[in-house]
Formats: structure tokens, C-alpha cells, sequence
């Protein structure tokens, strides 16, 4: 018997990364603060920071999970538009008092959060299963579905009141003690308080509807499910260009204004950073590899076990969060919305950003993002003056060129550092003698 | 057979549902059709008619390529672009008339979509299916904006003068115009030509036999690559068609103008079964209706008629995934 050695002295993955993050923290921050990048470069910096973000939620949902969205965009623009409505109502009071539009939007949240726990207590495939049962035998088939539909109404109705009635109670519950809470707090606290509240409850309304969309749409195939997810950024982009009818601030087509500049450095790396350790924290536990299995082959996932049906909804739900973040995060740093900046060509964005990168890599996302940042402002700059309109003959000119050279991206499936999946603790493992060698051959001819 | 009365009443309540809804069907077209007027209603029909014809030459090119090589070809919609931009340059500079100018279109955007297929798709042959994607997004992206140069098209809208004057008949109140007409006679000619080569020709049966398998087809002795260059040429020349007919039916054309008729054209070849062509014929006329209706008939109608294309997309996506006429596919393990 001999021991393969282990080797004791291993740095542990996270310090060198952990120092390479405060690095780049700290030297964009300084370079910031004292004018060696100027105002324009540092907001392209804080640009890529949430392109990142938002591309990693597309990344989780295409590149890890395998479906093909082409909606991400949407999510982006509910996220902006959801964090914008708190934080104009914290300044401006649009909804006549300080946290109205807020305890609305975490009551609605919340609302929808009650229903659909209720919609699976209700076990509605149990009810329909006595419903069949009881009128089987003796009603035609489409009588019998008719039935069965109209029970399912009647239940989704009920639920709906009650989870309405609830979200109604928790709005004046939430307003209350809101209003109470800013009101103790020091105006600066309350501002950072806000704007991480109004940022959470714009992602939050983002994944709750990316968690109903994905799963309505989850039985279509790919292409399909693309396609279905196309049109619901579509239909996001029309509504909100009406969207002044029914929340006069948000001004429809004319653009929304008024929303604060809170938007910095420290928040979006804080955001990128907080992202990246819960998509790689998610990814290596054991739903992230229930979440990668069925990318690599649905049926075998679900012989295994797995529940695909749900792996697919939660990394739905995460990719819209992050999507929703990293559109809170722009609202606050232009301080102006327009529907037009959520249109499906700008939709194409982060899938361009993550296939660049390479499908399936945290690392390569994040430098994509990086490289698209700067590729895009970057030709704005050094294209001479009268000439920005080659901007976007160059871009897809580079696009098309990195295709078909390098098909699998710049990362393919790697990662760097603390991304990676994490190995074992280190110990000795027994290997019997006439093992070693034949296994140590083994990894020589592979 | 006797029925416990509690069993009686469900069948009664399902017949009851039955006859609410037909009830609440017919009530709700009568209510329409009354509420401007009949003329109205009709002539909204019509307009309908004429937009999702030129849908349906869109929407063949998206069915045919996507049954094929099984690639949503977004530059299809910049090559009907493109196709409505050669025909503005033949009819205004060079003064040709109506069927040059359309057949001039036609040429252009076939080189113009085998030059595309040559240089961006075939090299991504073997290469997974989102290579194609991205590098056909690229394409798109580089059609729009490299026509919307200044030495190009430039990027303002430009006034599209028709090679005809317009004629307009008036039956019971209803105008239709020529350029209804000719949609509709262009359209259903070129719809005739492309069931003949698809059914009756040599070539036809090759592509049928590609797009069932890509692979047997190849072993069978079939030019796999003649064919699908063979479909985007086909594509394009029909999608150059509708760009002339929509420049006609719409006179004013942008480079941008191919990016939501090439989107709603998918989504009803989508809408009508994907690779199917009756299918995509169906759901483009479906598609016109949808556009032109919710346009006449809804209050912001104009703002709210992409949102219930994609409505009904996802609607007939929950109840029928296949599209109308689509076969489900068994994915085999």
C-alpha cells in the first residue's frame, strides 16, 4: 500500500482572485478619484461592470442550463424600470408619499410569491385527478377537459383574491414600517439604504417574472423557447413605450427622467463581485449540477432524477435577477430611460457578450464584457471625428471575423482562479500497489 | 345510460360553456363590424390581406431556411431590405418600369443572400447551430448599418416613388386599390412557381430530402451544398419581392425597415408550423389581420400592435407548441 500524496501547501483558490478583485478595485477607484481616468472612461468602466452582470445571467440561463433566451432584455428593462420607480418616489414622491411605489412593488412581489405558493398546496393536478376520476366513466373527453378547465378557473381565481387581499394588507404593513424606518434613519444611511432596497426590489420583480415566463414556456424546444422569449422583450419594449398610461411618472415614449445618480464604482463591482460569488456558489452545488445536466442532456437528467422542470425555473429566475440588477444599476447611473434602449437590437447585446466569452465560462463572460465595452466606446473614440456610423459596420465586421476563427469564444468552457470548480480537500488517498502503476500508465497514453 | 343529476349538471354546465363562448364569439365580431361601420371593418380586412401577403413571401424565405439548416437567418429581413432599396434605384434613376424593376430586386438580393450564405454560413456548417446565429445577427447588424451610411442609402427616410399610378376601385364603399391587386396577384404567382419547384422538380425533391435528413440526403448521392445555397437564393428573391411590394403598399423606405416585417414574417412562419410552407402562407395572413385590426379597432392601437403579435405567438405557443400546422417532433435519444 503507498499514499498518493497530497499536497498540503495548496494556496487556497480565493486569496490570489481575492487580491486581484480588491487590485482592480482599488486602481479603477484611484484612477477615478484623481482624474487619470477621465469622467467618460470611468462610466464606461462601471458600464462593463453591469454588462457583466446582465451577461451572466443570460450565461446561467444559455450557457449552463442550455435554453436559448433571446429575451434577457426585458428582464433588464423591468430591473431599470422597477429600481427607477422606488428611488423617483424616495426624491420626488410621485405616488404621494415616500415608500408608496416601493411597499406596491414588494407587496406585488410578495403577492405573487403567496399565489403561487398557494397554486401548490392547492395540488391542482390532484383535484383534476378526482375531478377525472369521479366524471371519467360517463362524460365525453372534451366535456370532461371543459370541466376540468373551468375547476382550475374557478381555484386560480380564488387563489388570486386571496393572494391580492394579502398583497393589499402587506402594502399598508410595509408602508407603514418603511416609512417608519427612513424616517429614523440619517438621510445619508437612508440613501445607501434606498438605493440597495430599490435595487434588490428591481431584480426581485425581474426573476419573479422570469420564474412565471420560464415556466409557461419551459415545454417548448429550444429554437422555439427562443423565440417565444423574443417576443416577450418585444411586447416589455411596446408596453413600456405606453407604459405613462398606466403609471403616469414612468412617461411612456417621451422617456423617464428624475431618477437619482447613485449608481458608482464601489456599487457596480460590489454588484459584479456579490453576482459572481452567488452564480459560482450556486453552479457548484448540487442544484447548479442538476442545473448543467440537463444542459448536457435533458432526458438523461430526468432518469437520473433530476427535476428538470425546476433546475430550468430556478436558473431562469437567477438570470432574470441578475439581468433586473444590472438594469438597476443603469437606470441610476444615466439617470434617464428611454424605451428605445431596450429594444431587441440592443437585446442581442449579451448574447454576443456570452458567446464571445465563451457558453459556459463565468470568467470569459466578465472579460467579454470587458472587451465589448471597450470595443464599442473605444471605436467611438478613436474612429475620427464624422465618422461614428462605421461604429456599427466595425463591430459586426469583429463579430462575424471572432466566429469563424475561434468558434467555442476566448474562454470556451475555462475558468480562472476561485471560479473554478472547487477540488476536494486535500488528503492522502490510499492507493493499493498494483493500482498505482496501472493508473499511472493509464493517465500517460490519455 | 342513466346519469347521477350531479353528473347530468356538468354535462350541462360543459355544454353551457360551449354555447357562451360561440355566443360571446359571434357577439363579439358583430360588435366589431357594427362598431365603426361595415365598411370599415371590411376595408381593415383587406389592408390586412394585402400586408400579410407580403408576409408570406417574407415569412417562405425564414420557413424554407430554417427547414433546411435549421437557422433563424435574421439578415432576412435586410435582404427584403435590400430588395426594396435596388428597385427605388431602378425605378427612380433609371426609370424602369414595374416588372424589371421588381425582377432587378429580385437578382440583387440573390447574389446578395448566396454572397451572405458563402462567406458567414457555410464556413459554420459543422460548427453548433448558435455559431450561425450570432454570425447571421452579425450579418444583419452590418446590412443596416452599412447601408445607412452616408454613401450608401444614407440613414433618413426616403419618399419611394411608384412605378405606376395608383388606381382605386370602390366596391360597396370598400377601396381597393391596384397595389392590392398586384400584391396579391405577385404574390400568389411566385407562391405557384415555388410549390411547382418544391413538388415537381428534380431539385425539389432534393430539398425536401435535405430537409427530412440532412445526413441520408448526403449519402443518397444528394449536393447537400447545392441545395441549401439553391434555398437561400429562392428565399432571397422572394423576400426582394416583398421588399418592392411593401416600398409599393408603404412609400417610405429606411434601412432600418427590414427589422420588425422580417421579425412578424418569423413569427408567423413560426405561428404557421416552422418548415412548412402552407403553414407559413396561413400564418402570415394571420399575422396581417392581427397587425392591421388591432391597429383599427384598438384604442392606441398603432403603439399596441407588436405587443399582440407576440401575444398571440405566445398564446398558440402554450396551446399548440408545433405552430398550426407544425408536426410535433419526437426528439430522438
Amino acid at each position: 500500500m503507498s499514499f498518493a500524496k497530497a499536497d498540503k501547501l495548496r494556496l487556497p483558490a480565493w486569496i490570489p482572485t481575492l487580491l486581484v478583485a480588491v487590485a482592480i478595485y482599488v486602481g479603477v477607484w484611484y484612477a477615478g478619484s484623481s482624474g487619470l481616468l477621465n469622467a467618460y472612461w470611468y462610466q464606461v468602466v462601471q458600464i462593463a461592470a453591469f454588462t457583466a452582470i446582465s451577461a451572466l445571467g443570460l450565461n446561467l440561463i444559455y450557457g449552463f442550463n442550455g435554453q436559448f433566451s433571446l429575451g434577457h432584455i426585458g428582464f433588464y428593462a423591468i430591473g431599470a424600470y422597477g429600481s427607477a420607480l422606488v428611488t423617483k418616489d424616495y426624491l420626488a414622491k410621485w405616488s404621494g408619499s415616500q415608500v408608496g411605489g416601493l411597499s406596491w412593488m414588494l407587496a406585488g412581489i410578495l403577492g405573487v410569491i403567496i399565489v403561487m405558493a398557494l397554486i401548490r398546496l392547492a395540488r391542482f393536478g390532484r383535484i383534476n385527478a378526482r375531478v377525472r376520476a369521479f366524471l371519467g366513466a360517463d362524460l365525453k373527453q372534451h366535456e370532461l377537459g371543459t370541466i376540468v378547465v373551468l375547476v382550475d378557473l374557478v381555484l386560480v381565481a380564488l387563489t388570486l383574491a386571496l393572494g391580492t387581499v394579502c398583497a393589499w394588507a402587506l402594502q399598508r404593513a410595509l408602508g407603514w414600517a418603511l416609512g417608519a424606518l427612513f424616517g429614523a434613519l440619517s438621510p445619508a444611511v437612508a440613501q445607501v439604504v434606498v438605493f440597495a432596497i430599490a435595487l434588490l426590489a428591481g431584480a426581485s420583480l425581474a426573476a419573479v417574472v422570469a420564474y412565471l415566463i420560464g415556466m409557461a414556456l419551459l415545454r417548448l424546444g429550444s429554437d422555439y423557447f427562443g423565440i417565444a422569449t423574443l417576443g416577450f422583450a418585444i411586447m416589455i419594449y411596446t408596453a413600456l413605450q405606453s407604459s405613462d398610461l398606466v403609471i403616469p411618472t414612468m412617461k411612456g415614449a417621451r422617456g423617464m427622467v428624475g431618477i437619482p445618480l447613485w449608481t458608482t464604482w464601489s456599487w457596480a463591482f460590489g454588484a459584479l463581485c456579490l453576482v459572481l460569488i452567488v452564480m459560482r456558489n450556486l453552479l457548484y452545488s448540487s442544484h447548479g449540477r442538476a442545473i448543467v445536466s440537463v444542459r448536457e442532456d435533458e432526458v438523461a437528467a430526468r432518469m437520473m432524477g433530476i427535476d428538470v422542470a425546476q433546475s430550468k425555473t430556478v436558473a431562469f429566475a437567477f438570470g432574470g435577477f441578475f439581468a433586473g440588477l444590472a438594469g438597476g444599476l443603469y437606470a441610476h447611473l444615466f439617470g434617464f430611460l428611454h424605451p428605445s434602449t431596450f429594444n431587441i437590437v440592443k437585446g442581442f447585446d449579451p448574447l454576443i457578450i456570452i458567446v464571445l466569452g465563451g457558453l459556459g465560462s463565468m470568467t470569459g463572460t466578465v472579460m467579454a464584457s470587458i472587451l465589448f465595452a471597450l470595443l464599442i466606446e473605444g471605436l467611438r473614440v478613436v474612429l475620427p471625428q464624422g465618422s461614428e456610423d462605421w461604429r456599427f459596420v466595425i463591430y459586426p465586421i469583429f463579430l462575424l471575423l471572432i466566429m469563424l476563427l475561434r468558434k467555442q469564444g476566448l474562454m470556451g468552457r475555462t475558468e480562472w482562479g476561485w471560479l473554478r470548480a472547487p477540488l476536494p480537500p486535500a488528503r492522502d488517498i490510499p492507493v493499493p500497489d498494483h493500482l498505482a502503476l496501472s493508473v499511472a500508465g493509464e493517465h500517460k497514453e490519455g | 345510460m342513466r346519469l347521477s343529476p350531479l353528473k347530468l349538471l356538468c354535462r350541462a354546465l360543459a355544454w353551457a360553456i360551449y354555447a357562451l363562448l360561440g355566443v360571446g364569439i359571434v357577439w363579439g365580431l358583430v360588435a366589431l363590424v357594427r362598431m365603426n361601420g361595415p365598411v370599415y371593418f371590411f376595408q381593415a380586412v383587406v389592408d390586412g390581406l394585402r400586408l400579410g401577403f407580403v408576409y408570406a413571401l417574407i415569412a417562405l424565405g425564414y420557413t424554407m431556411v430554417y427547414g433546411i439548416v435549421r437557422l433563424i437567418n435574421f439578415a432576412h429581413g435586410d435582404v427584403f431590405m435590400v430588395g426594396a432599396f435596388a428597385s427605388y434605384f431602378a425605378i427612380t434613376r433609371y426609370g424602369w418600369s414595374f416588372v424589371p424593376a421588381i425582377l432587378f430586386a429580385m437578382v440583387v438580393c440573390t447574389l446578395l443572400n448566396i454572397v451572405i450564405e458563402r462567406v458567414a454560413y457555410k464556413p459554420l456548417r459543422q460548427a453548433p447551430r448558435i455559431a450561425a446565429l450570432i454570425t447571421a445577427i452579425g450579418v444583419s447588424f452590418f446590412l443596416e448599418y452599412f447601408t445607412a451610411l452616408k454613401f450608401v442609402f444614407s440613414a433618413d427616410f426616403i419618399t419611394y416613388k411608384r412605378p405606376f399610378e395608383v388606381v382605386v376601385w370602390k366596391i360597396g364603399g370598400v377601396m381597393i386599390t391596384n397595389i392590392t391587386v398586384i400584391i396579391i396577384v405577385v404574390t400568389t404567382l411566385l407562391l405557384l412557381v415555388l410549390q411547382y419547384i418544391v413538388y415537381r422538380t428534380k431539385m425539389g425533391k432534393a430539398m425536401r430530402a435535405t430537409s427530412m435528413d440532412n445526413a441520408a440526403a448526403r449519402l443518397m448521392g444528394i449536393n447537400v451544398d447545392g441545395v441549401i445555397s439553391l434555398t437561400f437564393a429562392i428565399g432571397a428573391a422572394l423576400a426582394g419581392a416583398a421588399g418592392v411590394l411593401y416600398a409599393i403598399a408603404f412609400p417610405q423606405i429606411i434601412t432600418f425597415m427590414g427589422i420588425m416585417p422580417g421579425l412578424k414574417a418569423f413569427v408567423a412562419a413560426v405561428l404557421g408550423g416552422i418548415g412548412n410552407i402552407p403553414g407559413a402562407f396561413i400564418g402570415s395572413l394571420l399575422m396581417g389581420e392581427i397587425d392591421v385590426l388591432v391597429v383599427s379597432f384598438l384604442p392606441m392601437g398603432s403603439r399596441l400592435r407588436d405587443l399582440f403579435a407576440f401575444l398571440v405567438l405566445i398564446v398558440v405557443f402554450l396551446v399548440k407548441p408545433t405552430g398550426i400546422l407544425g408536426e410535433a417532433q419526437v426528439e430522438k435519444v
